[in-house]
């Protein structure tokens, strides 16, 4: 097991050095770099090589890229472009808002999808399972942006259930420990601000949770569908043990391992759809971050920490769920 | 069960009764020539021609994989025909549509313009009808670009192994340790500015490492099968095992999922639209950018230049989706009979 570990951190290094080599190269060999991005194309070359200068981009690439892991690994990202605060600063004051949102979505997803999968294995052929096959269909079919706007119509503008955008209410006196709203009120025991942060949080959660809960879906029926025919879920009806027993113990512990792995490659798919989703919302996580240092100038180093953050956490999470498999199954641990 | 027992007790008699009539022979060698061809066959069935027949007469009998086509085939005529379908030019303005623009309105449905207008006063159904063009050559455009760049990697690293496999192998679980739509973004990013190429390539880009992946894992499966080592044992040259035996046996997963990446990649180029790093040529009518720029933007007045060409993005989509999950299953060997 440890071996395991081992090598798979191993390899998470090696992913992670690679990327960086390859993002730092890329983006700053490419036109449209920082320094035009900066100062517009009418500069004057003067101006052009002092800055050029002052961002240390006249140096040899490797000596760059040796200065740039130097001060990665010392934690220390450079300056964002546009505003000049530090980019550890700014992703951390972000970070918590999109891990709010996509641990939200996929409560959502889980816990809607793995129900709703398990009974329409169990009633295969039956309404509720025609359903949830033309729903998950249709889930990975609709632009996530779009249904985030036609969601946002019906429920902000038609009926007024939700605010349409923000994290909070404007006005309201929240305090800001960790920068998760929803844990921090509870902290401070402002319920009112619980309330308010969860308000705001349904609408995007869901939107964000189309494309997982569509997935988990399908993994969840599929997979409970092969189980069922299982040899030993026979033995255990024939034996004549309880049927909440053979449901639980037999059928969705072992027809949840695949799900358990599909959760985790989900979280890619979460942090795309947040980018899209913060932008329908207006959230003020690392998805606005991306687009507001994409569009207009390119904030280089901004980009640079939050392509390897995302990477990061989506390796981890992979691990993570690798490495829980063997608590879950142990003809994992055996071998 | 019958058959071989009188096939293996066939040769006995005939050595028993070594002056039989020729007659007798003929029939005897007819029966043998007819029960090898039969081996011949069907030791050919998986992965030869009859495994598509049957995964086709499959496919024939599913009516998801019907709808899924239909829908295909009716978005691809549409794509050919636009020209005739479109009332107008999609290009150009009207003046009884510009008439009405102003901030807070733009024309609905009106004579000669079924579908109303779209934010500059042209005829919203003609750019429908006409989206469908473009949205087919990004679609396909991406999907095969990405198809190709990955196949090539992809069968090399599984024909030749080694550590040129380990290379390329490496770099795929870089560009997937990306999430899809971040990896495309970064791509774009790179470019000076946006174009439509920029999107194709970023869209095809995203999805070579899934190709190659596919096709490697079953370059390798192939690499052990039967079939591959009696070429070998043959003399057939390395070559053209992996180009005549290995790898045409091997593209039926990767074209099952080049036919799921058409929708990913529509939608994919509608999403970079919408954060504004889609083409930039307002003439070009394509869904994606109809949606994604002036769809949502204009959504408080006027909402249907969202919702149409999303219901087309949506049912192409699902017609995608529907014929290669069909595909999928048809060809998946537990559901043959």
């Amino acid at each position: 097991m440890l071996r395991v570990i081992v090598r798979r951190l191993l390899q998470l290094v090696v992913t992670l050095i690679a990327l960086s080599a390859l993002i730092f190269v890329w983006l700053r060999n490419l036109p449209g770099g920082p320094v035009d991005a900066l100062l517009g194309e009418r500069a004057t070359p003067e101006t052009r090589a002092l800055l050029t200068k002052a961002l240390g981009y006249d140096q040899p690439i490797l000596v760059q890229y040796g200065k740039f892991m130097q001060r990665i690994l010392t934690g220390d990202f450079g300056n964002s472009i546009r505003t000049g605060d530090p980019v550890t600063e700014v992703i951390s004051r972000a970070f918590p808002a999109t891990v709010e949102l996509a641990l939200t979505a996929m409560l959502i997803a889980v816990g809607l999808g793995v129900p709703l999968g398990y009974l329409a294995a169990r009633w295969r052929g039956r309404l509720l399972d025609h359903l949830t096959v033309v729903g998950t269909l249709l889930g990975v079919s609709i632009p996530i942006f779009f249904l985030g706007y036609l969601l946002k119509d019906v429920f902000t503008q038609n009926i007024h259930w939700f605010p349409p955008s923000g994290r909070v209410s404007i006005g309201l006196d929240n305090t800001n420990i960790t920068g998760f709203f929803v844990l921090d009120s509870l902290l401070t025991r402002e319920f009112d601000a619980t309330a308010d942060a969860l308000w705001h949080l349904i609408l995007p959660a869901f939107t964000l949770a189309t494309i997982p809960l569509a997935v988990i879906v399908r993994m969840t029926r599929a997979s409970v569908l092969d189980v069922l025919n299982e040899d030993y879920v026979r033995t255990a009806e024939a034996k004549g043990l309880r049927q909440r027993t053979v449901r639980g113990r037999h059928i969705l512990r072992n027809a949840l391992l695949p799900v358990v792995t599909t959760i985790g490659l989900q979280t890619g798919a979460l942090l795309s759809g947040a980018v899209l989703t913060e932008k329908v919302y207006n959230w003020g996580g690392l998805g606005t971050l991306i687009t507001d240092s994409i569009t207009g100038s390119r904030d280089y180093p901004i980009l640079q920490a939050l392509i390897l953050l995302s990477a990061l956490v989506f390796v981890v999470v992979n691990l993570v769920v690798d490495l829980s498999y063997a608590f879950i199954d142990p003809r994992v641990r055996v071998r | 069960m019958t058959e071989p027992t009188t096939q293996a007790g066939a040769p006995a008699p005939r050595s028993s009764k070594e002056q039989a009539s020729d007659a007798g022979r003929n029939r005897l060698s007819d029966r043998k020539k007819a029960r090898l061809d039969e081996l011949a066959q069907s030791t050919a069935a998986p992965g030869g021609v009859s495994l598509f027949r049957d995964a086709f007469r499959r496919l024939r009998r599913n009516p998801a994989a019907i709808v899924g086509a239909i829908i295909i085939a009716l978005f691809v005529l549409v794509a050919i025909f636009a020209p005739l379908i479109a009332p107008h030019d999609p290009v150009q303005r009207f003046d009884a549509l510009t008439d009405q623009l102003t901030p807070n309105n733009i024309a609905g449905p009106m004579d000669g313009f079924p579908l109303g207008s779209d934010e500059l006063g042209r005829d919203l159904l003609s750019r429908l009808v006409y989206g469908s063009r473009q949205t087919l050559f990004v679609g396909v455009l991406a999907t095969l670009i990405g198809l190709t760049i990955g196949v090539v990697l992809g069968a090399i690293a599984g024909a030749v192994g080694g550590w040129l496999d380990n290379i390329l192998m490496r770099i795929t679980d870089v560009m997937l340790a990306l999430p899809a739509l971040l990896l495309a973004i970064t791509l774009v990013a790179l470019a000076s500015k946006s174009s439509q190429w920029t999107v194709i390539m970023a869209v095809a880009i995203v999805n070579v490492p899934i190709f190659a992946r596919l096709l490697r894992g079953s370059m390798l499966a192939q690499r052990e099968s039967d079939h591959v080592l009696a070429a070998r044992a043959l003399g057939v040259k390395q070559r053209s095992i992996v180009l005549r035996h290995m790898l045409p046996n091997a593209m039926t997963a990767v074209i099952v999922q080049a036919t799921l990446t058409l929708s990913v990649a529509i939608i994919e180029a509608a999403s970079l639209s919408f954060l504004g790093l889609g083409d930039p040529d307002r003439d070009r009518a394509e869904w994606g950018a109809m949606l994604g720029d002036a769809g949502v933007r204009y959504f408080e007045v006027r909402p249907e230049l969202a919702y149409y060409p999303a219901l087309a993005i949506i049912v192409v989509a699902l017609g995608f989706t529907l014929f290669g999950e069909a595909m999928r299953e048809a060809i998946d060997p537990k559901n043959r009979r």
